[in-house]
């Protein structure tokens, strides 16, 4: 991908392909992603549900359900192979070099046990330090995500907290051994307004200050505009378009990355009629020809067809899959 | 007598005139106690809606926006009288409902409502046109008439009938579901449909779909919505005027412009400039509002918002804040726009 | 947390309450008068009517309760219309043998359930959760009266390692914790274990599958933990709700064993029910039944704090 991330990408990935495989269909949920991010660098996935977006973050920790998960193509997280690494160093790497922060925080930590327990098991774990150190270090990451009362709130339990406490408890633990990769899987849909933009912004400086890279899974433009670097559009398990996060906000060059931008809600279009999307998404449990978009597409043609449109780059760091957009001369 | 199938074909007539609000909610309130201890005693109040009073215009949508624990949804189930509220009334075009007034079968025919959750409110068991043609089948309709009727409304939510009509609603995607539901609101022609964070569940390109099929229905059928969401660009989008709520009590109450372009109540203030900006290039810098909002339990005396307001003085604390005039018929329950309130903000005297 | 133990026992009082007035009545609404069982059917009247003032039958039944209840509570339950000993007596023995029999079936029992269902849960659709749940079928629908029969058939009288009846050698009621003794436990706990440890397995399996469900589990995943460290939030998420069958299956194997003490005459309370229905022996019947209500009402008790203790989620104010 022409993006150049510097020489030592953070995470680099090659024709990943997820499919889950049960008794009765096989699901072909991520068809070909390949990208690369940089150390430092936050990345927005952008798409709608069954778009594949979380099946490819979960990929990048080899989090997807084991036994019917069936994964191919290169993954390169800090220079580890995720793809061929045994399960019990896949464990070493989860939770040290990259580790997650769920949309549920409420269902995503252990109801029956603290939240002090929880940050402390999993330095202990990966650090092998001694139970008071754990905990001190518990206390000091309360405090790194702003938790108020950090010290009282160490012996609480999940069900104990508000929302927005419990998900600045979840990203404490995700940061309690200082992972190089953080990902996130639509952090913020379940909180309310007022807290979902602390959330967003507390990230957005815990990014900044230890130095980490960053990919977000949401179905919120919003989301992506407050926190990304580049924003990357999936439909049907495919990135149909990337680029940087203002030029692909401004000007979407993909059909569907139009659509979707035309279908959202925002400010000043009151008196005015949504644009919307005809049709559904397709069945990934078939095959798909050609281009995924083309049965909803308002420009498609013929020549749609025939083959999954190449990458096509029409403005430098910007790269889309659609053979109506012109490579840039 | 006209036969159910004539009645059920248009909506009730207006009663009141245009002038006459189609709902006035009435000092409407709830609390939960909440009990424990030796004895089981009451240990605390969930003052989940604490007197709210508005009126809804004939024709108009009117938004309610506010995040968890602020009672706009506890405030739909009382209007719909899906609980038996702690005190205050609902008065449907002049007609006091319930005993003495608008019974409840003729309030449940003009009023109806519709989920967010899609899926859990249409019965698993039933065909969707089986769904649509139940109420009607209560009020007197007969079974082939009802189908009929039925199928007219799948139609004009834009689900074709031949192809939808004996499907069961696990066949359907999300999307479609809620047009079912919204088909099955409109099946006995009423006038207010209440729609509790319809499109909250569905994906962005779906919701477009569903609210510009809300639009056209709201036209066709002359329809008065009462539009709740936790989504202030949908509201915005959809609502002539908002009411915006915090904690149980109405913060403010306005026409849509007015609240988006200069909010009165610093609350509404605070929710707006959470949206994130849109622009990458003026992100948000600073969070307007710092923690979570308060447990409705025991909520802080006088103005509920004070612990968390900018602007709260010592005076915020002692008394409640009236919704006050704050524009041309905007109001906002602060003591900045309360003259004489001793908020220092405010004016000294009223004029 | 004291106030809430408090109440809780506090409620347990009009419960044991209302089991005394049912055990009470139930010899009452039971057809026949139970003077018959007492008298000769040619006594005279006079002779029925002064035993029937003996034993307080002819007040009224408000009153017989008060009387009886007043006596209860003093430890008094009566005198055996069989035996002429005191039902007090005869239950203090029955009620050890019966637990020592029941705790040894609910050991094994709640042993082999907890472990067959951790595993089934684990591998759920695996061979190994088919063989568990084949397992927990089988200790469930089997009548245990013919397990009894066929264990006795195979080890005691095929085989001849493990004797047959009784309670101990000679049938002497005197218990002791040696092999001699405990080789007269080894088929009836066995027998009786079955029905716990299939319901135990069944329990377990859903609870252990549901918590693998949940999210939380990927999030320890995504923390690095290992499978031992998941298994520890596992048993301790699953610990309350196998904790509360396991007390309701306890109480049921106390109530339960009385067709498997039957068949092995084993000298407990289901032994000593037994023989008091066929001998209409009424205070025998009334004390052993109340007797092993309010132990069932007093477990319940127990499994509720220990849920409480356990589950941070169960509100303690």
């Amino acid at each position: 991908m022409p993006h150049d991330p510097g020489a030592n990408p953070l995470v680099e990935v090659r024709g990943l392909n997820v499919r889950f495989v049960s008794r009765d269909a096989t699901v072909k949920a991520v068809n070909g992603v390949d990208f690369t991010l940089a150390q430092n660098e936050s990345l927005c996935i952008l798409g709608e549900s069954g778009s594949g977006k979380s099946v490819t973050l979960r990929a990048l920790m080899r989090l997807n359900p084991p036994k019917k998960t069936v994964m191919e193509g290169a993954v390169r997280v800090g220079g580890h192979d995720i793809v061929a690494a045994p399960e019990k160093a896949m464990a070493d790497i989860r939770g040290r070099v990259v580790s997650m922060v769920f949309q549920e925080p409420m269902t995503a930590l252990d109801p029956v046990f603290t939240i002090g327990k929880q940050i402390a098991e999993t330095i202990i774990r990966h650090e092998g330090v001694s139970r008071a150190e754990a905990d001190r270090r518990a206390l000091g990451l309360l405090e790194l995500v702003q938790i108020p009362s950090a010290k009282r709130r160490l012996a609480a339990y999940p069900h104990e907290l508000s929302g927005g406490l419990r998900q600045r408890a979840m990203i404490a633990i995700a940061l309690s051994c200082r992972p190089k990769l953080l990902l996130a899987d639509e952090p913020t849909t379940a909180l309310d307004a007022t807290v979902q933009i602390q959330i967003l912004l507390l990230l957005r400086r815990l990014q900044q200050e230890l130095g980490m890279g960053v990919i977000f899974v949401t179905h919120d433009l919003g989301v992506a505009g407050e926190i990304a670097d580049r924003v990357a559009v999936m439909y049907a398990g495919r990135f149909i378009e990337e680029g940087p996060v203002a030029a692909l906000m401004r000007g979407p060059l993909h059909p569907y990355a139009r659509g979707l931008m035309g279908a959202t809600v925002h400010a000043g279009m009151r008196g005015t009629r949504l644009t919307t999307i005809p049709g559904a998404p397709p069945d990934l449990s078939r095959p798909v020809q050609g281009c995924a978009f083309a049965p909803r597409c308002p420009q498609a043609g013929e020549d749609c067809l025939p083959a999954m449109p190449e990458l096509r780059s029409p403005a430098p760091g910007r790269n889309v899959r659609c053979i109506r957009v012109d490579e840039a001369a | 007598m006209a036969s159910p199938a004539a009645l059920l074909s248009r909506p009730l007539p207006d009663v009141g005139g245009p002038a006459q609000p189609l709902l006035s909610v009435r000092g409407l309130t709830k609390h939960f106690p909440l009990k424990g201890g030796l004895l089981n005693r009451t240990r605390g109040v969930v003052q989940a809606v604490d007197d709210v009073s508005f009126d809804l215009r004939k024709g108009e949508t009117l938004g309610i926006v506010g995040e968890s624990g602020c009672g706009k949804s506890t405030t739909s189930r009382l209007i719909m009288a899906l609980m038996e509220p702690t005190a205050g009334e609902v008065i449907f075009d002049g007609q006091t409902v319930g005993p003495g007034g608008l019974s409840m079968k003729e309030y449940r025919r003009q009023v109806q409502m519709v989920f967010q959750d899609s899926y859990a409110s249409l019965n698993p068991r039933l065909t969707i046109e089986e769904s649509i043609a139940y109420s009607p089948q209560v009020h007197g309709l007969s079974r082939r008439t009802a189908i009929e009727r039925a199928h007219e409304l799948l139609a004009a939510v834009g689900l074709e009938p031949g192809q939808f009509a004996r499907r069961y609603p696990h066949e359907l995607s999300g999307g479609q579901r809620q047009r079912i539901n919204i088909a099955r609101a409109l099946v006995l022609r009423p006038r207010l449909i209440i729609l509790d964070e319809p499109v909250s569940a569905l994906d962005k390109s779906v919701e477009a779909q569903v609210l510009n099929l809300l639009m056209d229905l709201k036209e066709q059928y002359g329809l008065t919505y009462l539009f709740i969401s936790h989504d202030l660009n949908v509201v915005q989008y959809m609502s002539d005027r908002v009411l915006v709520m915090y904690l149980g009590r109405v913060a403010e109450f306005g026409p849509v412009e007015a609240i988006y372009a200069k909010a009165a109540h610093p609350y509404t203030a605070a929710l707006l400039d959470s949206r994130p900006s849109m622009d990458p290039d003026r992100r948000r810098t600073e969070p307007p509002l710092s923690g979570d909002p308060p447990n409705p339990v025991n909520p802080p005396s006088g103005c509920r918002f004070r612990t968390r307001c900018l602007h709260a003085e010592d005076v915020c604390a002692a008394t409640v804040p009236p919704l006050a005039e704050a524009g041309e018929d905007h109001r906002a329950a602060c003591l900045v726009h309360s003259p004489g309130s001793g908020h220092s903000k405010a004016m000294p005297h009223a004029a | 947390m004291l106030s809430y133990i408090l109440r809780r026992v506090l409620y347990a009082v009009p419960i044991a309450l209302a089991v005394s007035l049912l055990c009470f009545l139930l010899v009452h609404i039971a057809p026949g008068d139970p003077v018959n069982a007492i008298v000769p059917a040619d006594a005279p009247q006079a002779v029925v009517d002064q035993i029937r003032a003996e034993y307080g039958l002819d007040k009224p039944l408000p009153v017989q309760f008060g009387l009886w209840l007043l006596k209860v509570v003093q430890g008094d339950l009566g005198r055996s219309l069989a035996t002429g000993r005191a039902v007090t007596d005869d239950l203090f023995v029955a009620v050890q043998n019966t637990l020592r029999l029941s705790l040894i079936a609910a050991a094994i029992g709640f042993a082999a359930g907890t472990l067959l269902g951790a595993i089934a849960g684990a591998f759920r659709g695996s061979w190994i959760d088919r063989v568990a749940v084949g397992l927990a079928a089988a200790g469930v629908s089997v009548p245990h009266y013919w397990l009894g029969m066929v264990l006795v058939i195979i080890f005691s009288v095929t085989v001849n390692v493990l004797p047959a009846m009784g309670a101990g050698p000679g049938g002497s009621g005197d218990w002791a914790w040696n092999w001699e003794h405990m080789r007269h436990l080894v088929l009836p706990a066995v027998t009786l274990s079955v029905i716990p440890m299939g319901i135990v397995t069944r329990t377990v399996r859903g609870i252990v599958a549901e918590i693998l469900n949940q999210d939380f589990v990927n999030t320890l995943r995504g923390k690095g933990l290992r499978r031992g460290g998941i298994l520890l939030h596992v048993a301790k998420n699953a610990a309350p709700g196998t904790l509360a069958i396991m007390g309701l299956q306890l109480g049921y194997l106390m109530g339960g064993s009385i067709l498997v003490e039957t068949v092995f005459s084993w000298p407990g309370t289901g032994f000593l029910l037994n023989s008091a229905i066929f001998q209409r022996d009424i205070p025998v019947l009334q004390g052993t039944i109340l007797v092993l209500a309010l132990f069932f009402v007093s477990l319940n008790l127990l499994v509720d704090l220990m849920q409480t203790a356990l589950d941070p989620r169960i509100k303690r104010a």
